[in-house]
């Protein structure tokens, strides 16, 4: 019975489909090893105290004859940043701490109309802001290929609960590679869908003009099968995107019986293979690249001079818009509230909480965006930097004159040990350098698992990227490359994730 | 080099309302100084004739039909304040007494 937390969604669709399987025995099966191994890894901040009673009821519906779609019935980690009416909702900060949202996301609706069953919400560092978890406000959240390393972040949680097996699905949120660098830390799949492509409501809001959500899974069809589920317009979002998608997983069945790479153009960027890329994932990304060459692809060099700036970018305007967005925790309408001795004023009382309760790292980014939009400064910083925006987004457009996709290391390392970067800021911001650009330019981006670093054992991400609207390329190259993979390797790097306990 | 001395660091943390303790202040003022050498870069690549962007994917005005759609309730609003009278959230007093 354990086996079924081994099984990806695709194949629990299909057991769940032909009665091999029940809900309730895939939902507890999830649930048993949460209880068995997350004291040691640390994915959930919160659990669903109904998660068993959906199954139940999903099963009844199948029982009864009802049409169900591909997902009905199988179990999802969903990030804390996203609002659940059932569930404690904090993007991982104190200063929501016990809140209960009054309405669902939109993807949440989604998925619940799906008939999926929510297993609880994932750690994260606070409001998202971080890229090991470590900056939670809750707790610390463990690699489960060795514990003693971060598992990346912000969506370590999502990240480590699909790697480790607690479930087969989640839902990150990504708005500097945030899905991608976890995904690529712990060898699961995670996907940036195009800027728009899926409903931002009912997201906690970090920096809304980067923020995007997407799928994390152990396969590429999982997260097309996820993405097709909640990609669409929502008319709650101003920002989403009109036009209608095609199917995701179409893209990837068709990647991954097409095995040849024949006429498919690759883009390598020079400007993201730095002096920072460890040997490990050097070597590791190399040899993907001359295995797609041994498939027909055609390796193009690509110049992206602007991307050398886009971490300096990001790190002017991810700050200046949440320090605009996390205004609304001002003690009045949700959240905590401190009340300082005497007769404070309600200034006072918004100072004191925010201080309490908001962490070191939000903070930094809140004095620092601040700093950005400030009269006198704007027109050097924020200014400045949404000017770097238009160059890189020029770069990627010119890319894509020449090629179909482009390639980089998702992370310039492996996972990286726990409390490593915690005091160094920019050490920990420079790591972002490989996924910041396609949030800066709105472009869709997958990480998937190409092996493991000869340095370490531990998995490296490839990270794909694609024009906006092109996601579908992702799955479908995704999909070959991991059959590649898997030809070459016997065993996907997902499938070796070692048993945690 | 920036100007991020502890009396900017106090001044921005009354704008952003955080009411910072002064080791924090001195820390901050510290670490945003070398964060914001860092960032400064932005400042040597982009001439006067680049159109800044704020949106990657740009889409114009957004309308919708001006219909009265289904919208909180009173009680749905007010269940996660931190203190209320039932109809409006309470707070301490707007204006302090010097004001």
């Amino acid at each position: 019975m354990n086996d079924i937390i081994r099984w990806s969604a695709s194949e629990l669709s299909t057991a769940l489909s032909n009665g091999q399987l029940s809900s309730v025995e895939v939902t507890r099966a999830h649930l048993d090893e949460i209880a068995r191994t997350d004291h040691l890894v640390g994915s959930f901040l919160a659990l669903s105290d109904n998660a068993l009673k959906r199954a139940a009821a999903i099963d009844e519906k199948r029982h009864a004859g009802e049409e169900l779609g591909p997902l009905a019935g199988i179990p999802i980690a969903i990030k804390d940043v996203l609002c659940t009416t059932d569930m404690v909702t904090t993007a991982g900060s104190r200063i929501l701490e016990g809140w209960l949202p009054p309405y669902d996301a939109t993807v949440v609706t989604k998925i619940r109309a799906a008939g999926m069953v929510p297993l609880g919400k994932t750690n994260m560092d606070e409001f998202a802001m971080g890229s090991s978890t470590e900056h939670s406000g809750y707790h610390v959240t463990r690699n489960p290929w060795d514990l003693t390393k971060a598992p990346g972040g912000s969506g370590g949680g999502s990240a480590s609960a699909v790697a480790s097996r607690q479930a087969p699905l989640a839902l990150g949120s990504d708005t500097g590679g945030s899905i991608r660098q976890p995904a690529a830390f712990t060898g699961t799949v995670g996907v940036k869908p195009t800027y728009g492509g899926v409903s931002r409501y009912g997201v906690i809001a970090l920096a809304s003009s980067l923020d995007q959500i997407g799928p994390v899974s152990r396969t590429v069809r999982d997260s097309a099968l996820l993405h097709d589920h909640i990609a669409g317009h929502d008319p709650f979002d101003s920002t989403s995107i009109p036009t209608p998608w095609s199917s995701m997983v179409e893209a990837a069945d068709q990647g991954a019986a097409e095995l040849s790479l024949a006429g498919t153009r690759i883009g390598v960027v020079k400007q993201l293979q730095t002096e920072g890329v460890s040997p490990g994932v050097k070597e590791r990304f190399e040899q993907a690249l001359a295995l797609m060459a041994d498939h027909g692809a055609e390796i193009v060099e690509i110049d992206a001079p602007h991307c050398e700036y886009a971490v300096a970018a990001y790190y002017l305007i991810l700050p200046a818009e949440a320090s605009s967005n996390l205004a609304k925790f001002d003690s009045v309408r949700f959240g905590l509230r401190v009340t300082p001795e005497g007769n404070p004023t309600v200034e006072e009382v918004m100072s004191y909480t925010r201080d309490k309760g908001f962490g070191d790292e939000v903070k930094r980014r809140i004095i620092l965006g601040t700093y950005a939009l400030s009269a006198g400064y704007y027109d050097a910083y924020y200014g400045k930097a949404q000017k770097v925006r238009t160059l890189i987004q020029q770069d990627f457009s010119r890319a894509f004159e020449k090629v179909d996709v482009l390639v980089s290391p998702s992370a310039p390392t492996t996972a990286f040990a726990l409390g490593a970067k915690l005091e160094d800021p920019l050490a920990m911001w420079a790591g972002d350098l490989t996924t910041i650009p396609a949030n800066l330019a709105g472009i869709p981006g997958m990480s998937l698992p190409m092996g493991l670093s000869a340095q370490d054992g531990l998995p490296v991400g490839l990270q794909l990227m694609a024009p906006a609207y092109q996601d579908h390329r992702l799955y479908a190259l995704g999909a070959t490359l991991e059959a590649l993979f898997l030809d070459r390797d016997g065993v996907l790097v997902s499938q070796s994730a070692p048993e945690v306990g | 080099m920036s100007d991020m001395t502890p009396e900017t660091v106090r001044h921005l943390a009354g704008l952003a309302r955080i009411a910072l303790g002064e080791h924090e202040i001195q820390r901050l003022a510290g670490e945003l100084t070398a964060i914001v050498d860092a960032v400064e870069a932005v400042q040597s690549v982009a001439s006067d004739d680049v159109v800044p962007t704020s949106h990657p994917i740009s889409l114009g005005n957004v309308f919708r039909e001006d219909v009265v759609s289904q919208t909180l309730t009173t009680a749905e609003a007010l269940a996660g304040a931190p203190d209320h009278d039932g109809s409006r959230f309470r707070v301490t007093a707007i204006l302090g007494e010097e004001q």
